[in-house]
């Protein structure tokens, strides 16, 4: 056992914090969920791109430094300790990509990646419908084969479409065998949203941000180099997603460390005369995320010494997401009063982001699959218990 | 960084279980509950042949000369048998501070018994009343203010001899006598040679305690799968896979944080106490909240001492409380996290002296 970094790792991570130093923002961007907001961070990934450091982690063919796991932690840890803007790419370099390097075509690999990696393409998810949620397998939306233009015309409606409406590309289920049932006969389209027969509708969320959408299809065409694997083999190809969004590449450690790291700041400064259910709620918060932090660094050395994380990246959801709701809990007690007030009060605390951060932390129990469906993940594969009703 | 065993650590602990699966089944565990002594001599022989009482003993004296990194795993292995003897005290706890504390004929001649399995020690950590299995160690290691004391067995008086909910753990308040040749350390020596001890035990109750989580654990999954209402198997209802999901995300992030503390405390990392403190509220949440959820998905079989279920789940409580419960160790977290808690504030704890890194811990342990 070796909790020591590397002269390597070292020098990345001094590297990683120069940079960051010097350009992130000393302004926080407006959120990345409006439509200012989202311009103003496009900006930011392509300085991030400009320099590579936007997908550190990725070959450097493809705009990144070909960075181990192991630095790509680090780059997590240093990005969000600097404080940097959220990453409005996320769905495409963190979800999108790690399937396209699986299963991808080369030529696929060569369209696509490098201009998501430059924000030039802008990717976000269609998996739920209307009626699939948690029953991602009930996808309705359908593909009609057209031989005749060599491809696949797809009408339907996709939902919760995180910055649906300010995206360019959307990866999604689409039923390609109409008899098909359940995970059978679905296949995994790339689709460019400017496609005629593609309409956008974006909407509010929690939080008043317009950071939802939804995505309707009337007889799209698609050509068939933008189906990713096998025909009506979409559902592997898409589990491999959400094995990357609930684990490790959507939510590391960094993030959840530098917000513990906030919350003891808030504590220092609006503690004074906490109560010590507070002071212990605090306490739970910062032990939270450093177990979260323990914990991956012992998959990764599974991940290296090459065992499969799989389904137990249920567990690893399941924590990030409950302990960043009570991080916030404890954030708005300390808070008090004030822990209503939101961005443009007068008296708001940090600019109302903790209201803001709890909003969004209530999200993480629903989005990537609910925390219901992790449990049942958890249960049925990890620990072996009988499948049964719902 | 690696954050893993290697193949001897693994091996030897998987060794242990082997001869504990054999030497200390839930049979002879009831036994202790039992029997005159509350303990095997022969299965502590068995352990001593194997090399397990003299781990940490240096070599010069017959031991294997191992550390925290070497013995976390073994202590897990013990936990999981529900192993009634004081083996954290004895291993994790009075060898290295004999080795590193005690004068070197008191040492020499104690050091070589644990090893030899001739010797099993009993420790009273400061501002604990009682011993465990104390009426049987062949030596107690006994602290007074800020001086630590070794004392054989015969030269202590039984006050008193307690009853604990696990009838396995045989408790007993001694009254004894400090004597110069007894000293082990005393001053700034015996000040840092109690808290390394504290930190040695409170790891090697939370390494025992994961191996008594997963037990449980596994013991309610097999149990889940069989048993039917409905029927089918209630391990196929959500609101049963949904409590054993939790159970499992409790053992699976207790882990690794023992494992670290275990990591902190070999090293001599500077924030090792803050570790073990994470590790010992950790392993002691999840072993009480997995008790709780093996009890209720067994339902009714469980709550019988004729299911081996509540031997495990007794020794969970005991040791959950021992060496500093969750609260106790969290508020020594705070301490090193966020600093001494407010004065002045509305605190209803505010005359309870908070635990402290810088303070001897039997003012607050008690």
């Amino acid at each position: 056992m070796d909790l020591t970094w590397s002269d390597t790792e070292d020098t990345f991570r001094a590297n990683c914090r120069t940079w960051l130093e010097a350009n992130v923002p000393a302004k926080p961007l407006p959120s990345g969920d409006t439509a200012d907001g989202f311009a103003a961070h496009l900006g930011w990934e392509r300085r991030l791109h400009a320099d590579r450091w936007a997908v550190v982690s990725w070959p450097e063919e493809y705009g990144g430094r070909g960075a181990s796991l192991w630095e790509w932690l680090i780059f997590e840890e240093e990005y969000y300790r600097a404080g940097a803007p959220q990453r409005v790419t996320q769905n495409g370099i963190f979800l999108l990509a790690p399937t396209l390097f699986d299963f991808g075509t080369p030529e696929q690999q060569a369209r696509f990646l490098p201009r998501m990696a430059a924000a030039d393409d802008l990717w976000c998810q269609g998996w739920s419908e209307p009626n699939a949620g948690s029953d991602l397998a009930n996808v309705r939306s359908k593909a009609m084969r057209d031989d005749e233009a060599g491809g696949w015309r797809l009408t339907g409606q996709k939902t919760w479409t995180t910055r649906g409406a300010f995206c360019t590309h959307m990866f999604g289920l689409f039923r390609t065998d109409p008899a098909s049932d359940r995970h059978k006969g679905l296949t995994y389209f790339l689709v460019p949203l400017d496609t005629p027969g593609v309409s956008v509708r974006g909407f509010g969320r929690l939080d008043g941000d317009q950071g939802f959408a939804e995505v309707f299809l009337d007889d799209a065409f698609v050509p068939d180099d933008l189906v990713l694997g096998e025909v009506d083999g979409g559902w592997g190809v898409a589990m491999a997603t959400t094995g990357s969004e609930r684990g490790l590449t959507l939510r590391s450690p960094g993030r959840f460390m530098a917000a513990a790291a906030r919350l003891v700041d808030l504590y220092q400064r609006y503690g004074n005369g906490a109560n010590p259910t507070l002071r212990e709620a605090v306490t739970q918060a910062w032990m939270d995320a450093e177990a979260y932090q323990l914990y991956t660094l012992a998959d990764v050395t599974a991940i290296v010494d090459g065992s499969a994380v799989g389904a137990r990246s249920s567990l690893n959801k399941v924590w990030w997401s409950e302990l960043d709701v009570r991080l916030h809990e404890a954030a708005l007690g300390l808070l008090g009063p004030r822990g209503e007030l939101i961005d443009g009060s007068p008296g708001a605390v940090d600019g109302g982001s903790w209201m803001k951060g709890y909003e969004f932390a209530l999200a993480g129990p629903i989005y990537a699959g609910t925390n219901e469906i992790q449990r049942n993940v958890i249960a049925e594969r990890v620990l072996g218990l009988p499948r049964g009703a719902r | 960084m690696r954050f893993a065993f290697d193949d001897q650590q693994r091996e030897f602990a998987g060794a242990v279980r082997e001869l504990l699966d054999g030497a200390c089944d839930p049979a002879s565990v009831r036994e202790c509950w039992t029997n005159a002594t509350g303990h095997s001599a022969h299965r502590w022989q068995l352990l001593a042949d194997m090399g397990v009482t003299g781990l940490t003993v240096p070599e010069g004296h017959g031991g294997l000369g191992m550390g925290e990194l070497d013995w976390v795993l073994v202590m897990e292995e013990t936990g999981r048998a529900a192993l009634p003897e004081p083996i954290v005290e004895t291993v994790a706890v009075a060898a290295p501070m004999l080795a590193e504390f005690a004068p070197t004929e008191l040492a020499a001649e104690w050091l070589s018994r644990i090893a030899d399995g001739s010797a099993i020690v009993a420790v009273q950590h400061q501002g604990k009343p009682f011993v465990v299995s104390g009426g049987y160690a062949d030596l107690l290691l006994l602290a007074s203010g800020n001086e630590m004391h070794a004392v054989p067995r015969a030269d202590v008086r039984i006050v008193s001899e307690q009853v604990s909910v696990d009838g396995a753990r045989r408790i007993v308040e001694v009254d004894w006598h400090k004597r110069p040749a007894t000293l082990i350390a005393g001053g700034e020596a015996g000040y840092r040679c109690i808290n390394a001890s504290f930190d040695r035990g409170a790891l090697g109750t939370a390494a025992q305690l994961l191996g008594l989580t997963d037990r449980m654990l596994s013991t309610t999954v097999a149990y889940v799968k069989e048993r039917e209402q409905f029927g089918v198997p209630i391990g196929s209802f959500q609101a049963v896979k949904h409590h054993l999901a939790d159970a499992l995300m409790a053992l699976e992030f207790a882990r690794p944080v023992v494992y670290r503390a275990a990591y902190s405390l070999a090293h001599g990392a500077p924030h090792r106490s803050r570790d073990v403190s994470m590790a010992k509220a950790y392993a002691s949440d999840a072993a009480t909240h997995v008790a709780a959820v093996a009890l209720q998905c067994h339902g009714a079989i469980a709550y019988t001492v004729e299911y081996d279920l509540h031997l495990f789940m007794k020794r969970a409580w005991a040791l959950a409380a021992s060496w500093g419960d969750a609260s106790w160790h969290r508020q020594r977290v705070a301490m090193s996290v966020l600093g001494p808690p407010p004065s002045g504030g509305n605190s209803s704890r505010a005359s309870t002296p908070a635990p402290s890194e810088a303070a001897p811990l039997g003012e607050t342990l008690a």
